[in-house]
């Protein structure tokens, strides 16, 4: 059992203040999604929290289990715990998806420890299964040529693979036809569970009839807005995000 | 200059505090550290007939090699540096400065027994007698200007082959290296080869009769361990008709405070239908000039694939050459340089065709990194009178972070209608976003750049035997993790 904290959150990127003061409590076993309109400091919040060099926090916490992770790099927020799948994956020519996991885990291991090859295989492969993942996948370089689909599929693969606290995912569903979102919230429901935490970032209430979470927040101009269940999502597909900006103006007014 | 003697004896053990964790492999780090050596043979500082004169008879060679070194060096001193051309970091050279011979005068030793105990030392930290233990059929190891080491295994003696250092293949051999030597590259093709030739010392010299398959690569090692010192070895490879050799080598030097300098000959022939694979892994520390000639004839039906990995050194220069002479002789060139900060690798390949049907390749892909500078220069020849002949020619260049420069200087000449060539150029950056997605998966920032950097060149590695793309992994393994600030 885990618990990610985000206090108080301020992130920037330059000087522009984008996140502004955003406080969230995710345990795991919990699936949270924040939902808002474009520009709003979504996709900021989680590469900030995953320790990307152009997004800097300029005050408030992030804690797992208590303890903060702002002063450590990306790689040991990510050894921590904390696995971002990426809107926009990079490319990484020349290097196969096995042996990007394989250095991925070897990372993972104490100094001097080598990988164990065969069991990281049969790891990879019975992960592979239960994704429904052809093996000829692996061999593939890293996202490169790959279709919007497909590298979403690649990012399930890694996060099943490295299995992380928490994973922030970050408009996971855009561009993606309906036959990849279901791979993609496949892959999500079946690694669902009490060890995992996922915080899912989305634009459109359509991923959540896929991955249906415990709790909606609304996110506009840095901050969270307003908070509930599963409903609030279908209340915001019905009404549009122009509700809560009126519902905001009339309570600062 | 130590008067010449017969002596055969080793004075001075090694500093033995020199020697701490007596690591196996060849890595920077076991690269990086010198023996306190009492040379028995030394000839001075400075470049003068006196300095080759002293070489020659310290190698008690015959008349006709003393007047080709003297030659040599007349050709040496009238030639100006390449600058109209080349980096002016080529006047930095100071040539009366460098020590052009120093040998402890010990013979080449046949068991690795003999081998004195300090330089012994220095092969193990290296990695070279368990690699030889392994699986080579041949190592000769060149510590400063002569073999220290060298081995044959039966099986390849048997067949025939000639496997020895320079000094012996002249002396023992000359039937057979006269009519080769100084003819793939003339004296005078460049300063430095007609340098090289004045002052040469140590390297292979090997021979393959006819239908002999070298099963197994044979290998060399070469390393300098005396500051200010010029490093000339003198390599010739003779494959005779249908015969198949693969020749390995490794360079590395520690680093001194003042500039070495490494400056070789590689001649190749390669007889009608013989093979002969070329590979060379080099790791000089950044303060040595690697200025080296290599060049093959392939003669008809013949194949000479050169196979370059320069790393290190603070400027390379390097084209490894084929001439095509005979019909439907294949060249290759598959060369990768690796520039860090303050280093410039000017690296490439020349492909003169001089017969109908020949073809040619050539992939070469180069890391900029920080300051790094990497050059790619070409040459591809084909005149109008051939017909049938193909080039293809690659290059590829990476840059890692916004200060690293590159250029390309492809010069292909392809004249007449009954010949083909296709040239292809990228460059390509390791972005910063791509950093960031290899270390949100756990990888550190020096892991993640070396893992971009073997991406990049994995399609080239994965032609070199097992341990030298493992070993040249490992080289880039460590140039980029002292490379993240």
């Amino acid at each position: 059992m885990s618990q990610l904290v985000i206090q108080n959150l301020h992130v920037s990127i330059g000087e522009k203040p984008i996140v502004k003061g955003l406080t969230l409590t995710i345990n795991s076993g919990e699936v949270h999604a924040i939902m808002g309109p474009n520009g709003t400091g979504k996709s900021t919040l989680s590469k900030a929290i995953a320790g990307h060099p152009d997004y800097t926090i300029t005050s408030g916490d992030v804690l797992i289990d208590g303890v903060s992770i702002l002063a450590q790099e990306a790689d040991e927020r990510a050894r921590a715990g904390i696995f971002l799948a990426f809107q926009y994956p990079s490319e990484i020519p020349g290097v196969s998806i096995a042996n990007f996991l394989r250095a991925a885990q070897q990372a993972r291991l104490a100094e001097g420890e080598e990988i164990d090859a065969s069991a990281y295989y049969k790891r990879l492969y019975s992960k592979m299964d239960l994704l429904k993942i052809d093996r000829k996948f692996t061999s593939r370089a890293v996202n490169d040529g790959f279709s919007g689909g497909e590298k979403k599929r690649c990012e399930i693969l890694q996060m099943a693979m490295l299995e992380p606290k928490f994973a922030l995912m970050d408009e996971t569903d855009s561009g993606l036809d309906i036959d990849a979102l279901r791979i993609v919230a496949d892959g999500v429901n079946t690694m669902r569970g009490p060890n995992l935490g996922v915080l899912l970032i989305t634009h459109y209430q359509r991923l959540l009839d896929y991955i249906v979470p415990d709790h909606v927040h609304v996110m506009y101009d840095g901050r969270l807005v307003k908070s509930g269940d599963k409903s609030l999502a279908l209340e915001l597909e019905a009404k549009g995000y122009d509700w809560i900006k009126k519902e905001l103006q009339a309570a600062t007014a | 200059m130590k008067p010449p003697t017969d002596t055969d004896t080793l004075t001075a053990p090694a500093d033995a505090t020199t020697v701490e964790n007596p690591a196996v492999g060849i890595d920077q780090t076991a690269g990086n550290f010198s023996y306190k050596v009492d040379y028995a043979f030394d000839a001075g500082t400075g470049l003068s007939e006196d300095t080759v004169r002293y070489i020659s008879s310290v190698k008690k060679e015959a008349p006709w090699i003393l007047e080709f070194r003297l030659a040599a060096l007349k050709k040496f001193f009238s030639m100006p540096l390449p600058t109209h051309w080349a980096t002016k970091d080529l006047e930095a050279i100071d040539f009366q400065k460098i020590r052009y011979y120093l040998s402890q005068g010990q013979k080449p030793k046949r068991t690795w027994d003999e081998v004195p105990d300090d330089i012994k030392k220095t092969f193990e930290r290296l990695g070279i007698p368990e690699q030889e233990r392994k699986f080579l059929a041949g190592v000769e190891a060149q510590f400063d200007s002569e073999a220290a080491y060298s081995n044959i295994k039966d099986i390849v003696a048997k067949q025939g082959v000639i496997f020895v250092n320079s000094t012996e293949g002249l002396r023992e051999h000359p039937e057979i290296f006269k009519k080769f030597f100084g003819k793939v590259i003339p004296t005078g093709d460049n300063k430095f080869s007609a340098l090289n030739s004045a002052v040469f010392s140590g390297g292979s010299f090997i021979y393959v009769p006819k239908g002999v398959k070298v099963a197994q690569p044979l290998q060399a090692y070469f390393r300098i361990n005396a500051e200010n010192f010029g490093q000339f070895e003198r390599t010739l490879i003779i494959c005779d008709e249908g015969a198949e050799v693969t020749y390995m080598e490794g360079c590395t030097a520690p680093k001194f405070s003042t500039s070495t300098l490494h400056s070789a000959v590689v001649e190749l022939v390669a007889l009608k239908g013989a093979k002969i694979q070329y590979i060379t892994v080099q790791n000089w520390a950044n303060n040595v000039f690697n200025l080296v000639t290599k060049r093959g004839i392939a003669h008809e039906d013949a194949e000479i694939k050169w196979i370059d990995c320069n790393i290190g050194s603070r400027l390379t220069m390097k084209y490894p050459g084929v001439v095509l002479k005979g019909e439907r002789a294949r060249g290759e060139v598959i060369s990768i340089a690796l520039a860090n900060d303050g280093q410039h690798q000017d690296t490439g390949a020349k492909m003169i065709h001089a017969a109908n049907h020949t073809t040619s390749n050539i992939v070469a892909k180069s890391i900029s990194v920080g300051q790094g500078r990497s050059t790619y220069r070409g040459v591809v020849h084909i005149p109008k009178h051939l017909k049938g002949c193909k080039n293809n020619t690659e290059c590829d260049a990476l840059l890692i972070n916004t200060n690293s420069r590159t250029d390309t200087y492809p010069a292909i000449t392809v004249r007449g209608d009954k010949n083909s060539t296709q040239h292809e150029a990228s460059v390509s950056k390791v972005s910063e976003d791509m950093i960031f997605y290899m270390q949100q998966r756990g990888l550190t920032e020096g892991q993640a750049m070396s893992l971009a950097v073997n991406g990049f060149i994995n399609d080239l590695a994965r032609q070199f035997p097992m341990e030298y793309s493992v070993e040249l992994k490992r080289l880039i393994d460590l140039e980029m993790e002292g490379s993240v600030g």
